[in-house]
């Protein structure tokens, strides 16, 4: 059942759950995690810790895929990480987290024990907030072996880069928001919540776990609430194609939408056209194909594309991008041509440059690092800062993503990292080969994780190839490969595109003892 | 339509188009998601592809865990919402 909250309910309920927050000892600066389901409560929360200058940080709640405990155990993890103080979930996770976390000196509350009188509030990323250099909120990145990035936000960050976006894309009152991206990924509470709460417009939240196994339920949401705006990642475009039921087209009318943002993962030239295809005949207009790209270190978007036109398509050759990491024109679907789709421009308080192994700035249409420079930058880490910390000093963020520029137009190309995104979800290949290190019948320390190219979902498809201690019967092998998948889903919520056990030695190593992930993956292609 | 007979279609569609290795041996009642070989994106396609098929609509409240984790629940689902 739909419920819908006014901004003044918003603010009405969040001044009850902030009284409540009070009562139990939160206050200005504590980190609260709030582990709730997909919901109301979980936007009012979110606002009432804000509105007592709390820092709070929205934790995934679990797919039902995931074993028993693990969801514990992230969250401990977290709790650790994050030196949070306090934690919102729901009651019957309360006295299990409770024995785990209050030793580590975080209070564990059920969420429905809060509601108290409501006590006026100071108006969260208000208009008093503009200039407000302090903490607003944590934005965790996924991940589970503690290399998860706690991203520090200021008042001002946040609303610098909500106004740059509400500016690019000309929001108003009359738009309609539609979100079924989770609340703790940031383009999700960007979108789904600030955004609207900030702007007066409406905004339409639909559970991710609903969306995924019926994704028509988007277009339903857009048909009943006349939705305007809609970010998702680019997988998303595809599923909206494979998963939809013919039953969800009928009296479909996309006239009405402004834009489709392609975000949170590479943007692919097939997968907008695969969707414009399908739904241009119920008239979605060219033009309302967007993309936009960006970092939970500069609050969520770095570029979006200029609304009223169709996306830039550049047509560049091949080899010449492979092998001299230069963008060179070339005619439209020629042979050896390859599409890239802009990933728009800077938006307002946004730099963008591109340099070479050096940081030194490369000429348009060279490859190199993309370097962010905002005014909605982020603070700090919370914690240790992770592995791969962005270097803070200059004010220049190295977002470890490979592109070029041309004509004021950002391209995406790669990645240096070895960082995997399927499924607009950001997943370490260290937390895969971890896990496939405790694997009984596999070698510890001979396993790699990384990614390849799936273009019929339109993300990138995991693959792992662990090295076998012994050579074994195939019934044994079989029992070692379900054992190997099933803890790949019950602990990291991954489906295994490709699982390949082989034998020993197979795995490249570096000099130093470290996998080599791009050379293993070029091995398990050459093999294929 | 007897029960083998969704099932068989179910495996093909299955092993051809959302595991893509049709040589993987899958028991009839081996766990497909808790498992690890599909997940929730794989779910809807089934449900488009058992309404194409079987001309049988599988709400989502039905693509759970619970209850479509193996082959046996899935022809199941299928049958108890088919036309009798």
């Amino acid at each position: 059942m739909a419920r819908t909250l006014t901004a003044g309910e918003l603010r009405a309920s969040a001044e009850r759950w902030a009284a409540g927050m009070a009562r139990l000892g939160v206050r200005q600066g504590d980190l609260i995690v709030l582990a709730l389901p997909h919901s109301v409560e979980l936007v009012v929360a979110f606002w009432a810790a804000l509105s007592l200058g709390a820092l709070p940080t929205i934790f995934p709640y679990p797919s039902a895929r995931l074993g028993p405990g693990v969801f514990q155990d992230q969250i401990e993890t977290l709790v650790v990480r994050a030196e949070a103080h306090f934690l919102l979930t729901q009651p019957d996770q309360q006295s299990e987290l409770s024995s785990r976390l209050e030793q580590l000196g975080c209070r564990v509350t059920a969420a429905d024990s809060l509601l108290g009188q409501a006590v006026p509030i100071r108006d969260p990323l208000g208009a008093r907030a503009r200039t407000d250099p302090r903490a607003a909120y944590v934005q965790f990145s996924s991940g589970t072996t503690g290399l998860q990035k706690g991203v520090i936000l200021s008042h001002r960050a946040v609303l610098n880069n909500l106004q740059a976006i509400a500016g690019r894309v000309g929001l108003t009152e009359e738009d309609v928001v539609i979100c079924w991206l989770p609340l703790n990924h940031d383009m999700g509470l960007v979108s789904g919540v600030l955004l609207p709460v900030v702007s007066g417009a409406l905004g339409v939240l639909i559970s991710p776990f609903q969306w995924v196994r019926d994704p028509g339920v988007l277009f339903r949401a857009i048909r009943t609430y006349h939705g305007t705006i809609c970010w998702m990642p680019n997988f998303a475009f595809n599923h909206c194609v494979h998963g939809m039921r013919e039953r969800d087209l009928e009296g479909l009318d996309l006239r009405g939408m402004r834009a489709f943002f392609n975000a949170s993962e590479p943007v692919r030239y097939d997968s907008l056209m695969l969707f414009w295809d399908r739904f241009a005949p119920y008239g979605l207009q060219r033009r309302a194909l967007g993309s936009s790209y960006g970092m939970a270190e500069v609050t969520a978007a770095a570029t979006i594309s200029p609304m009223e036109t169709p996306p830039r398509v550049d047509w560049v050759a091949l080899e010449d991008l492979q092998r001299d990491r230069r963008a060179t024109p070339v005619e439209a679907q020629s042979a050896g041509a390859t599409a890239l789709v802009s990933s728009g421009r800077p938006v307002q308080g946004v730099e963008v440059q591109i340099v070479d192994g050096q940081d030194r700035p490369l000429p348009p249409r060279r490859i190199g690092q993309i370097l962010v420079r905002s005014n909605a930058g982020l603070m700090g880490y919370r914690g240790t800062p992770p592995p791969d910390a962005l270097d803070l000093e200059s004010g220049w963020l190295h977002s470890g993503d490979l592109g070029y520029l041309a004509e004021g137009d950002l391209f995406v190309t790669g990645r240096i990292r070895d960082l995997i995104i399927s499924g607009g979800r950001n997943i370490y290949p260290e937390d895969l080969e971890t896990v496939a290190g405790g694997i009984p019948g596999l070698r510890p320390g001979r396993a790699v994780a990384f990614a390849i190219d799936d273009p019929e979902a339109g993300t990138e498809a995991i693959v792992l190839v662990a090295e076998l201690r012994e050579t074994v019967p195939e019934a044994q092998r079989l029992e070692i490969e379900r054992e190997v998948r099933r803890r790949m889903t019950q602990t990291l919520d991954v489906t295994l595109s490709d699982l390949r056990l082989v034998g020993r030695d197979w795995v490249i190593k570096t000099s130093s003892g470290k996998v080599a992930r791009s050379a293993n993956r070029e091995k398990y292609l050459s093999e294929a | 339509m007897t029960k083998a007979e969704v099932q068989r279609r179910l495996r093909d569609y299955i092993l051809k188009d959302l595991i893509r290795n049709p040589s993987y041996p899958l028991a009839d009642d081996e766990a497909l998601i808790k498992g690890g070989l599909l997940d929730s994106l794989d779910m809807a396609r089934l449900a488009v592809f058992v309404e194409a098929e079987f001309g049988v609509y599988l709400p989502d409240s039905d693509l759970t865990v619970q209850a479509m984790n193996t082959l046996e629940q899935m022809a199941d689902q299928v049958l108890k919402r088919a036309a009798p």
